[in-house]
Parts: structure tokens; C-alpha cells; sequence
């Protein structure tokens, strides 16, 4: 049985972003590299956008970033499938690419939301084909044993 | 600097601004034509080119009657009009026709006529950007001004000091949608849209059009208005994507188009008069002061705060308002190329005295695209 539809705008992945969206159902941020040159990029593309060639590879990401810019928004649309506030990010992966997202598992404040904090990759279920990468804050080290980790 | 070959002939808003839901979309394109053609004493049967974005050139021309045998339906965004400009100034001197008219109309506001904001959900916006929630420019334009404001040093009160110096030119301008004078204090107070951006910060939201007519240099003391000269331009392009900007603290395409505009100008940066940069948001002015090259990295804020921009600076900018309180029906670009044309007529509202460069820069999508045009009422 198919899960309720989200009513978030869907994203409808095409041959040459397909293997992405894989991922993401799979729990896996994937990127490209160029065999080439090195360049990791994104969003995805069958051919390297710093040097044109089209020996890519595709691998998996660390799903480690920082927080890079974002804004948050007061107001959602009825029916967008958002509920205001929440932000609107741009992520800077480790691996160098940035993407837009979400920061969830946080409160969505200017106080909470820091700029180059790490932030760490999730995956929200919006249908049986389509998973978004969303980022939370990453947990320090030192958190692990803290008041969090022994509640 | 450059030799002029090209000159703006005809321009004219929609008769009214602001709220007209008697026209549609293509009624307020055939307004403002209509009234660009009055200015120039010429009929639809005198145009052999035109350029429009958001309508198909091909609507415009046959709704008017025009059979045109240069056509330009560059869309890039609310700067589409700069890239016209550039274009036809090109055409003209190429000889690939002789007459220009440029339309532009939009129902922002009333919606008569509109089009949806829909982005297609396979296009790579409508997969990378548009799940994550952003709802219209106020919350993707904004993206990157946290990283510029941490980066260069930027207050929230320069930011929102740039709306409180637009609404003093908007004061002396009866066109103008917002006249009253406001605070740094009213903008901080005003409703937040999307943190770190409140309401005053934000363009509004208006119906209107504009359109221009354009010729050679020779044929343009032939014209019953005074001729403003095309003497260089500039465009690029960067990315659809906001999120994929190079640095969010600076726009490519603004440096690129910038650069190319001064170059094929010939001026300097000291000859400019008067300047337009396209004002969806408080933060443009100040990357396009910067990536203009009018001032260093990180120093537009303070230039706007110590007045330089104001009346009596040395570097009077967006002298109608600008689209935080003139008007912004959603492409901008044409109002800001029509106070450029009023002011080097000698014949805006907040006439800068004795100006004879005008540099006019737009934005396209969210800085996606860009162009500039530099502007003279001298004849070379």
C-alpha cells in the first residue's frame, strides 16, 4: 500500500538525476565527481561542469556539511505541505558542492540556527519514490555522553 | 567614450500604476506601447522590431498590429529589458532593422491575465530547490544575505537603512505607490517575511508596464523629445538556482555585465550621474554597488549610510523609488530603465541637475541573470 502523498512540491527526478534521488530513498547523499579533474559537484549532471568531460563517477557523501545561509519564512502557503516558521538553507557539504534544504531537529530561530555550525544529513520520506535530504545539527562529540545521550 | 549610434526615441509608463484591474497582462504591454508610440509621434506601422519578455513577441506584435522583421524574446528575468535594450541597439546598428519597440506589462498585483509562479518539478530548480519550501522571491532572494552580513560585516540596520533612502526619493515622486518618509526603526518593526527580511525590506507588489522606442543616433533629433543615446551595455548569466551562486556575497553575472558595460561605454566610474540598480530587495543595491565597482567589498552599506545615494550625493541611485516604494510589478527592469530615460530628459520628478551619464543595472531571477545599459543625453 502506497504512504499518503506529501504535500510538499515532489520532485520528479529525470535520467540524469535519477541515481540522486535513489539515494536519498536509500539513505545515501550521492554526489558526482569528475574523473578528470576531481571537481565534485552538484546538482547532478551527466558531464563535469568545470571541465566538460563526461568521465564522471558517481559516490557516496559524507552527509557532513556546514550552514552555510538561509532565511526563515513566516508565513507558509495553506496547503503547502510547510508550517511556518522554518527555514530555508543552503548547506556547504564537506565534499565542497552546496545545496538548498531544510535544518530539522532544531529550533528555527536565529539563536539555534548559527552560521557554520556542522550540520548532518537526514532523509524525510515524501512518497514511495521520493526521499529529501534535510540536515540537523551535528551533535558534538562531547554531547554523546552529555545530558542528551543519558535521558 | 564611446560614439553613440543608437538613441532612445519613445518612453512611456502604463498611464496609471499601481492597482489597474481593468487591463490584462497583454492590455497593460499594449498601454504602455501605446503611450511610448504618443511620445514619439510614431504609428505601430513605423516599428520594425520588437523585444518583449513575458508576453511572446508575437503576441505583442500582432495585438498592435506591428509586422515585424527583427524579433527578440529574450526572457531572463526582470533585467529581459536591459538585454532588449542591448540587443536592439545591436540590430539597429547591424541594420537588421530600423525601429525598436520594447514591451513590457504585468498584472502583479491584480493577476489579470497571469501566469502562475510554477516551476516545472523535473527542472532543476523544481528538484533542488523548490521541496525545500521556498515560497516566491521574498524567501530565495534573501537566501544569501545572512552570509554577506557575517562575511563583510553588514547591520541589520544598513541593510534596512537602504529602504529608508529609497522612500526619500519616493517622497519627491507622485507616481510613487509609497511616499511617506519611514525609520531605520519602521523598517526593524516592520512584520517579519523571512528572517533576517521584514516587510519594508521587500518590494512591492504592483500592476503597470513600460515600453521604449529606439533608433539610430541620426534619425533621433527627428523625434519630438529630447534623444537619450545608448553609449554601452552589459549581460550575463550565473545560475536558476539560488543555491548555486559561486558566493553568495557577490553576483557574477552583475560583475560580468558591470565590467562589460563600463568597457563598451568607455567611462569611468567618476563620470556617472545618476544610477539605477534594480531593487527587489534592500541587499541589491549593495551588491550592485559593489560588483558595479562603485565602492570596494564590504563598504556599499556604509556608503548608502552616509548619503551618498541620497539627494545632493555624489552618486544619486534609484532617484524614483525604486521597487521598494515606486513600484515592482514583478520585472522590474523597464521602471528602472524609464527613470534613467526621465532623468537624462531632464524630466523626472527628482531631477539631478545638470546629469549626462546614467548607468541603469538590472537583476534576473534571483541573481540568475543581470544587465546593465549606460545611458547619455550627450550626442557624440
Amino acid at each position: 500500500m502506497s504512504e499518503p502523498r506529501s504535500k510538499k512540491p515532489l520532485p520528479r527526478p529525470t535520467p540524469e538525476t535519477q541515481h540522486f534521488w535513489d539515494g536519498t530513498l536509500a539513505g545515501e547523499l550521492r554526489l558526482q565527481r569528475c574523473e578528470d579533474c576531481s571537481k565534485v559537484y552538484f546538482p547532478p549532471r551527466p558531464f563535469c561542469p568545470a571541465c566538460a568531460s563526461r568521465s564522471v563517477e558517481m559516490f557516496t557523501a559524507s552527509g557532513l556539511g556546514t550552514l552555510h545561509s538561509y532565511v526563515i519564512n513566516q508565513r507558509a502557503m495553506p496547503d503547502s505541505g510547510f508550517e511556518a516558521p522554518y527555514s530555508i538553507a543552503v548547506i556547504e557539504l564537506d565534499e565542497g558542492p552546496r545545496m538548498m534544504t531544510n535544518i530539522v531537529d532544531s529550533p528555527q530561530t536565529p539563536e539555534a540556527l548559527v552560521l557554520d555550525m556542522p550540520v548532518e544529513v537526514t532523509f524525510e520520506k515524501l512518497s514511495d519514490d521520493i526521499a529529501l535530504p534535510l540536515f540537523r545539527p551535528k551533535a558534538a562529540p562531547s554531547d554523546a555522553a552529555g545530558p542528551r545521550g543519558a535521558s | 567614450m564611446t560614439r553613440t549610434r543608437v538613441a532612445i526615441v519613445g518612453a512611456a509608463e502604463t498611464t496609471e500604476l499601481g492597482k489597474i484591474p481593468d487591463l490584462s497582462v497583454i492590455g497593460l504591454h499594449a498601454d504602455a506601447a501605446l503611450n511610448a508610440l504618443t511620445d514619439a509621434g510614431l504609428r505601430p506601422s513605423d516599428i520594425d522590431g520588437v523585444a518583449t519578455a513575458g508576453e511572446s513577441p508575437t503576441s505583442i506584435a500582432h495585438y498592435l498590429g506591428i509586422t515585424p522583421s527583427w524579433v527578440d524574446g529574450t526572457t531572463v528575468g526582470g533585467c529581459s529589458f536591459m538585454l532588449h535594450v542591448r540587443h536592439a541597439a545591436a540590430a539597429i546598428e547591424a541594420g537588421l532593422c530600423s525601429t525598436v519597440l520594447i514591451t513590457h506589462g504585468e498584472s502583479g498585483k491584480s493577476r489579470v491575465g497571469a501566469g502562475g509562479f510554477n516551476r516545472p518539478a523535473a527542472s532543476l530548480s523544481g528538484q533542488f530547490e523548490a521541496p525545500f519550501g521556498p515560497m516566491g522571491a521574498p524567501t530565495m532572494f534573501t537566501i544569501p544575505v545572512l552570509r554577506y552580513m557575517k562575511d563583510l560585516d553588514l547591520s541589520i540596520e544598513k541593510l534596512a537603512n537602504v529602504a529608508v533612502v529609497q522612500r526619500r526619493w519616493a517622497s519627491k515622486n507622485p507616481r510613487a505607490s509609497f511616499r511617506d518618509p519611514i525609520t531605520v526603526d519602521d523598517v526593524l518593526n516592520s512584520r517579519m517575511i523571512a528572517y533576517p527580511f521584514r516587510l519594508l525590506m521587500c518590494c512591492l507588489v504592483t500592476d503597470g508596464g513600460g515600453a521604449l522606442i529606439l533608433t539610430s543616433a541620426e534619425r533621433a533629433s527627428d523625434f519630438p523629445t529630447r534623444p537619450v543615446y545608448i553609449l554601452g551595455g552589459g549581460e550575463s548569466t550565473e545560475t536558476p538556482m539560488v543555491s548555486q551562486m559561486e558566493d553568495l556575497t557577490t553576483s557574477k553575472a552583475f560583475r560580468v555585465s558591470g565590467q562589460k558595460a563600463f568597457e563598451s561605454s568607455g567611462i569611468s566610474h567618476a563620470d556617472v550621474d545618476h544610477l539605477m540598480i534594480y531593487d527587489a530587495f534592500a541587499h541589491l543595491p549593495i551588491y550592485g554597488l559593489e560588483d558595479l565597482g562603485f565602492v570596494e567589498r564590504g563598504e556599499a552599506g556604509d556608503f548608502i549610510w552616509d548619503g551618498h545615494t541620497d539627494e545632493g550625493g555624489s552618486l544619486p541611485m534609484n532617484t524614483n523609488g525604486g521597487g521598494l516604494s515606486y513600484m515592482h510589478s514583478g520585472m522590474y527592469g523597464m521602471y528602472a530603465l524609464q527613470e534613467s530615460v526621465r532623468q537624462m530628459r531632464g524630466t523626472a520628478p527628482a531631477q539631478i541637475d545638470g546629469a549626462q551619464i546614467s548607468v541603469c543595472h538590472g537583476v534576473g531571477g534571483m541573481f540568475g541573470a543581470s544587465g546593465t545599459i549606460v545611458m547619455t543625453n550627450q550626442p557624440s
